[in-house]
């Protein structure tokens, strides 16, 4: 317990930008667009104070705050960040200052929009720091809330249609994984994600023997109950990645999303759901992702395969990055999945595991930088264009040279080239994933493959070859754009070249992480 | 005096970081130059190399009386769990000779480029993407690590990439170089599954570890130990994985299409790129890894199955991309599939004779590959940026010092006896080819292949040079030039380097051998087989040559148009060279067919299988709704509607009752007690 709650007045900032854009009168007065920005920065400079403060060498959570809200039903404000919801919380603190500075400044119902950004952001803070189920759950869906009016209000041509299947398709999952939390409630009386997985720690199969009550299921024998269970959370989480083939609502989704909300999407929401399997699937039900694991794995491969050869046959820029995404995510499962496997507890496994589920991190937080300045330069196309189509360019490199520059370093950090983030990331998933599920990892390779062929595709169709007509007057990034995707491909290269920095934050929770699945 | 010596190679490797360093600041530095620092850029890139060659000279010093030594230097780059990973770097004998080599070549051709490129816009962009290849490149040959390894390969690749790609608005050079980085990385992926195999199997990717590194005892020992699928053996399988990665690179048959379309980056860059330093990497890594390559549980030096695929593969593409030579017409073509050839005879000197041959001829051939390259870029900047050998001819007149150089190098890819070193080093391959124990088959292929090496050499010296001009110019207007000295004093040096070089290399005195296996060099008497290789070889270059003046330089070529006289001589052959045996077509219509079919499969079943079933599931709730509805309406509502109906038709009347007009009620009484009176008269009567 500390003096001062870092984390919720970090959570609450934005709530409180919020609050103060809704006041204003005027909707055309320039304060939106500055309070928005304000209290974004106030709230990475908050962060980056946890960041700073945050010891490393511990591997306990730190930062909790722990206050009694429901004692008769468990329920806790209980917050509290580790290695991992350090990262996460990083990358939203960093993320949505930069969405906010990729937003036109001719953006309609300005009030609106920035209101529900800091809502946004509050609700992703949350979801990453909470650690009672009921608490996290309220942001968890709090953040979509924002999310869906983000999309259904600012999107494109079909954007009801995409917000729809993206909430409703997000509650589904969400639904069941309520179930299956109320299921864990009545048979062990918890609701708090530490207690819970210290209780699964060291039994056979985890939380499987609190499900011997039955809950009234008494035709079910206590392991498919506890499958049941597993069942109706993973899809949650699933959905959310997405995995394979829960994933048709995404690209859509990100399609019509105004582009700086898409840089939300994909620098930080999507990584809600694979945050969601590290903390709370992982230790909670490793023996239930056991029995199903050569499955994971197939879907898996699956996520990342289909994603990249389906990326390839997509006209659209932002469809294009969006399957991406997928396949990118797709390799953060890989390594949770191989990662799960049963193994004995001897170093070189643990080593393995470790390779494994460093990389998943880095990979989150690497994806997510990556992927928003790819959205970020899109955003800069279709401002300048008013499309986005593969076909409509041709040969910009000729009048936008700093453009292409930028937006190439970062397709290539996106397809994994060495020297930028993106392969310290795979290359410790796959280093770990191999060992530990050959075929799994060797099949996925073909997506590293195909990946490379529809970005240098994207390069060739966009910039190279001849100069299309119509662009002639195509400007180069101004000054104000190069410096607000500058810190983007800074990161790039500092954690291509010197990840070790991020290691240190996530290689601790990591090995909680693993000590939970030791048997 | 011997810890004095290899105190010497360990204090050197300390400073060995600063040869790719170097470079990659220059490269760092000119990113943020403006196109009008022309001259800035020009100097700063070859200045930074030339710092980096003395450092390299420094380091071959080192090695030079060491006898082998290696000395490593290794660092953590990153831990996860309890295990580091570890990053290093190693000189030895072939780290020395390599990163000499790259410095040297790369030097000159920076300063051939400084004129080739002269009135180029980017020029700026240019040398700041060769500076990150020099970088890369010279990482890649320090590297002891295969992961550090594998992340230069990647950046060559990379810079590769951008310079294939440096005329971006010809859609010709922007596919071109597209098609080398995914060829490239097709290998690659093979190469990565190996990193990770032997990574998971070793524990270590540190080649060079003090007795703990993968290419070491121990660890090789457990790798030869184990077998995997169909018995095959572990170490193997992994050298096979890290194989396709060479061959990627290398442009080894089935993977060498992407190399001769890289053709459409400036001339410099495919000296330096595709001819001299990058393509030979492939050859590197394989001499790097040759303990895992020659790993056996037999263990018959030489003869390992990883080796004979090495032998093979090499061989086949040595005589494959001769052929192909024989029938281009583009002058850096012919140059391109001729690197093709070679790289394959250094693979098949490698398997058959080890380190020392393969590399051999890698150093000779990057010298005599890239004087070449640049002669055809003094001649195409000559002749106003003409590349058909055709439309040439008659150049020994206009350019004197080009064709001198040209033809330096031209008798020395053609292993022109005793004075060229492309001959001794071609001739140790084919030695060993000869003594190959497993198959006499790939020395046919080799020597067939030197036949061809001639021959298309030849034809080309003839096109270009003899003759009369051919250009689509008014006779005697030849507006042909000679280069200016920034671009023919390299061209001297490479020629210097291609003669000279053979003198380290003879069978006579084979210091080169002697100092890459560590032994101390001794003049050696020449055997009897070595004499007869040497003479067999001359006659095979005398054949080639002897054909290819018959055909090219008996007769004059009279115009651009005229037929091949090898195609009237053989339509149908020549047809088939000329077409490159229909490779590219055949890729074009299996595998990258594939790939649309595979993409377009994926995005079907995105749109109408799983978007189908979520429709789906949408389309039932939305139908339970609209049944609910009914229900509701019809009859749930409708029945209570009724109901209520009924109760409210009663209570109408019932109301009526109680309506408050108080006559109705009194009317009520006077009928109800008439009726009682009724009913008590007609009761009481009884």
């Amino acid at each position: 317990m500390n003096d001062f709650p870092e984390i919720t007045v970090m959570t609450l900032l934005p709530v409180l930008g919020a609050i103060f854009i809704a006041g204003i009168d005027d909707e055309r007065s320039p304060w939106p667009r500055r309070i928005g920005l304000g209290f974004s920065v106030l709230a990475l400079l908050m962060a980056v104070c946890i960041w700073v403060r945050f010891d490393p060498a511990n591997p306990e959570l730190q930062f909790v705050e722990d206050h009694e809200w429901i004692p008769s039903m468990g329920v806790k404000y209980f917050v509290g960040i580790d290695g991992l919801g350090l990262l996460m919380a990083g990358l939203t603190a960093l993320v949505i200052p930069f969405a906010l500075l990729t937003t036109g400044r001719d953006v309609e119902r300005p009030r609106a929009f920035y209101s529900l950004m800091l809502l946004l952001q509050a609700g992703l803070f949350g979801a990453f720091t909470a650690l009672n189920f009921v608490h996290w759950f309220v942001f968890w869906e709090l953040s979509l809330v924002p999310a869906y009016f983000l999309i259904k209000l600012w999107g494109g041509p079909n954007r009801t249609a995409a917000a729809t299947q993206f909430f409703l398709y997000t509650l589904v999952g969400s639904v069941t994984m309520l179930l299956g939390f109320m299921a864990i409630f009545l048979s062990t009386g918890s609701f708090d994600f530490i207690a819970l997985a210290e209780k699964a720690r060291g039994v056979r199969d985890g939380l499987g023997a609190y499900f011997e009550v039955k809950l009234g299921w008494y035709e079910l024998s206590s392991r498919s109950l506890a499958m049941l269970i597993f069942l109706g959370v993973f899809l949650g989480f699933a959905v959310k990645v997405p995995l394979f083939p829960f994933h048709t609502w995404l690209p859509s989704a990100y399609a019509e999303a105004p582009s700086s909300v898409t840089m939300v999407l994909t620098g930080v929401m999507s990584k809600m759901g694979v945050y969601g399997l590290l903390r709370i699937l992982m230790p909670l039900f490793p023996e239930q992702m056991r029995w199903g694991l050569d499955l994971l794995l197939w879907l898996a491969v699956a996520t990342i395969v289909f994603s990249a050869f389906a990326a390839f046959s997509q006209n659209d820029l932002k469809r294009v990055m969006a399957y991406s995404s997928i396949n990118h995510l797709g390799y953060c499962l890989l390594g949770i999945f191989a990662a799960v496997k049963w193994t004995q507890n001897e170093p070189g496994w643990v080593s393995e595991k470790a390779a494994a589920l460093n990389g998943v991190l880095l990979q989150m937080f690497n994806h997510g930088i990556t992927a928003a300045a790819l959205f970020c330069f899109i955003a800069f196309i279709e401002r300048r264009a008013g499309r986005r189509g593969l076909e409509d360019f041709g040969g910009l490199r000729k009048v936008a040279p700093v453009f292409c520059g930028l937006m190439g370093i970062s397709m290539f950090a996106s397809l994994g080239l060495p020297g930028l983030n993106g392969f310290v990331g795979e290359f410790l998933i796959f280093k770990g994933a191999f060992a530990l599920a050959s075929w799994a990892a060797a099949l996925s390779t073909v997506g590293l493959l195909v990946t490379a062929i529809f970005l240098l595709t994207v390069m060739q169709r966009v910039f190279h070859g001849p100069l299309n007509a119509n662009w002639g007057g195509f400007a180069d990034l101004t000054l104000r754009e190069r410096s607000v995707a500058a810190p983007a491909i800074l990161l790039m290269f500092v954690i291509g070249i010197y990840p070790q920095w991020l290691l240190d934050i996530a290689n601790p929770a990591v090995m909680q992480l693993i000590a939970h699945l030791a048997n | 005096m011997a810890a004095l010596k290899v105190g010497s190679v360990t204090s050197a490797v300390q400073s060995l970081w600063l040869i790719p360093v170097l470079p990659l600041l220059a490269a760092g530095l000119l990113a943020f130059a403006k196109q009008r620092h022309r001259v800035f850029a020009g100097t700063l890139a070859i200045v930074a190399l030339v710092a980096s060659f003395i450092v390299a000279c420094g380091a071959f010093a080192a090695t030079l009386g060491a006898h082998g030594e290696r000395a490593v230097f290794n660092f953590t780059w990153l831990q996860f769990g309890e295990t580091p990973l570890r990053l290093g770097w190693v000189l030895d004998p072939l780290t020395a000779v390599m990163v000499v080599m790259v410095t040297l070549v790369g030097t000159l051709i920076f300063i051939f480029s400084v004129g080739y490129m002269a009135e180029d816009e980017n020029f700026t962009r240019f040398f700041c993407f060769l500076s990150l290849f020099a970088a890369a490149m010279l990482g890649l040959v320090i590297a002891n690590n295969l992961l550090l390894l594998f992340v230069c390969w990647e950046l060559v690749g990379l810079a590769s990439y951008l310079l294939i790609g440096f005329w971006y608005h010809k859609p010709s050079a922007a596919a071109a170089a597209k098609k080398a980085f995914i060829v490239t990385r097709i290998g690659d992926i093979g190469f990565f599954i190996g990193i990770l195999w032997l990574y998971a199997e070793t524990g270590t990717l540190l080649l060079y570890d003090n007795g703990n590194g993968c290419l070491e005892g121990s660890a090789l020992a457990q790798l030869v130990a184990r077998t995997t699928i169909g018995g095959m053996v572990v170490s193997t399988a992994i050298a096979l994985l890290i194989f396709c990665g060479a061959m990627g690179k290398s442009g080894q048959v089935p993977l060498h299409v992407w190399l001769p379309d890289a053709m459409e980056g400036p001339t410099p860059v495919s000296a330096l790129i595709h001819a001299a330093t990058m393509v030979a990497a492939g050859v590197f890594l394989v001499a790097r890894v040759y303990p895992l390559m020659d790993a056996d549980p037999a263990n018959v030096a030489g003869h390992s199955p990883a080796l004979c695929v090495v032998t093979w593969i090499g061989a086949i593409t040595a005589i494959f991309a001769a052929l192909i030579a024989v029938a281009q017409n583009d002058i850096k073509r012919i140059l391109a599939y001729s690197t093709v050839s070679q790289l394959g005879y250094m693979m098949l000197g490698l398997g058959t004779g080890g380190v020392a041959v393969g590399i051999f001829h890698l150093i000779t051939h990057a010298f005599f590959k890239a004087l070449l390259f640049l002669g055809a870029g003094s001649v195409i900047h000559g002749c106003h940026h003409e590349q058909d050998i055709r439309r040439m001819g008659g150049l020994r007149r206009f350019m004197p010092l080009t064709f001198a150089t040209y033809a330096v190098g031209m008798m020395a890819l053609a292993g022109f006896p005793l004075f060229f070193s492309g001959f001794w080093s071609k001739d140790e391959i084919l030695h060993s080819a000869f003594a190959w124990a497993p198959s006499r088959w790939p020395f046919y292929l080799g020597a067939a292949g030197a036949v061809l090496t001639t021959f298309y050499m030849t034809r080309q010296m003839f096109y270009v040079f003899f003759g009369h001009n051919r250009a689509d110019e008014p006779a005697g207007h030849v507006h042909v030039h000679e280069s200016p000295a920034i671009m023919v004093v390299p061209l001297v040096i490479l020629a210097a380097g291609a003669v000279l070089l053979s003198i380290v290399g003879t069978p006579a005195w084979p210091w080169f051998h002697a100092y890459l296996t560590g032994h101390a060099a001794a003049v050696q008497p020449v055997a009897v087989d070595v004499i007869l290789i040497m003479l067999l070889s001359t006659a095979l270059v005398a054949l080639g040559l002897g054909l290819g003046w018959w055909l090219y330089g008996r007769r004059r070529i009279e115009r651009a148009d005229s037929p091949d006289p090898l195609e009237a001589l053989q339509a149908d052959t020549f047809t088939v060279l000329r077409q490159k045996f229909w490779i590219d077509e055949a890729y074009d219509k299996t595998v990258v067919r594939l790939n649309r079919a595979l993409c377009r499969a994926a995005d079907w079943l995105d749109v109408f299988v799983w978007g189908g079933l979520v429709a789906l599931v949408s389309y039932l709730a939305v139908g339970i709704a609209w049944v609910n509805r009914l229900i509701d309406e019809y009859v749930v509502n409708l029945g209570f509607d009724k109901g209520c109906g009924s109760v409210r038709w009663t209570a109408r009347l019932l109301s009526l009752w109680q309506n408050g007009q108080v006559q109705r009620y009194l009317r009520a009484l006077g009928v109800a007690l008439a009726i009682f009176v009724l009913i008590f008269i007609w009761g009481c009567r009884g």
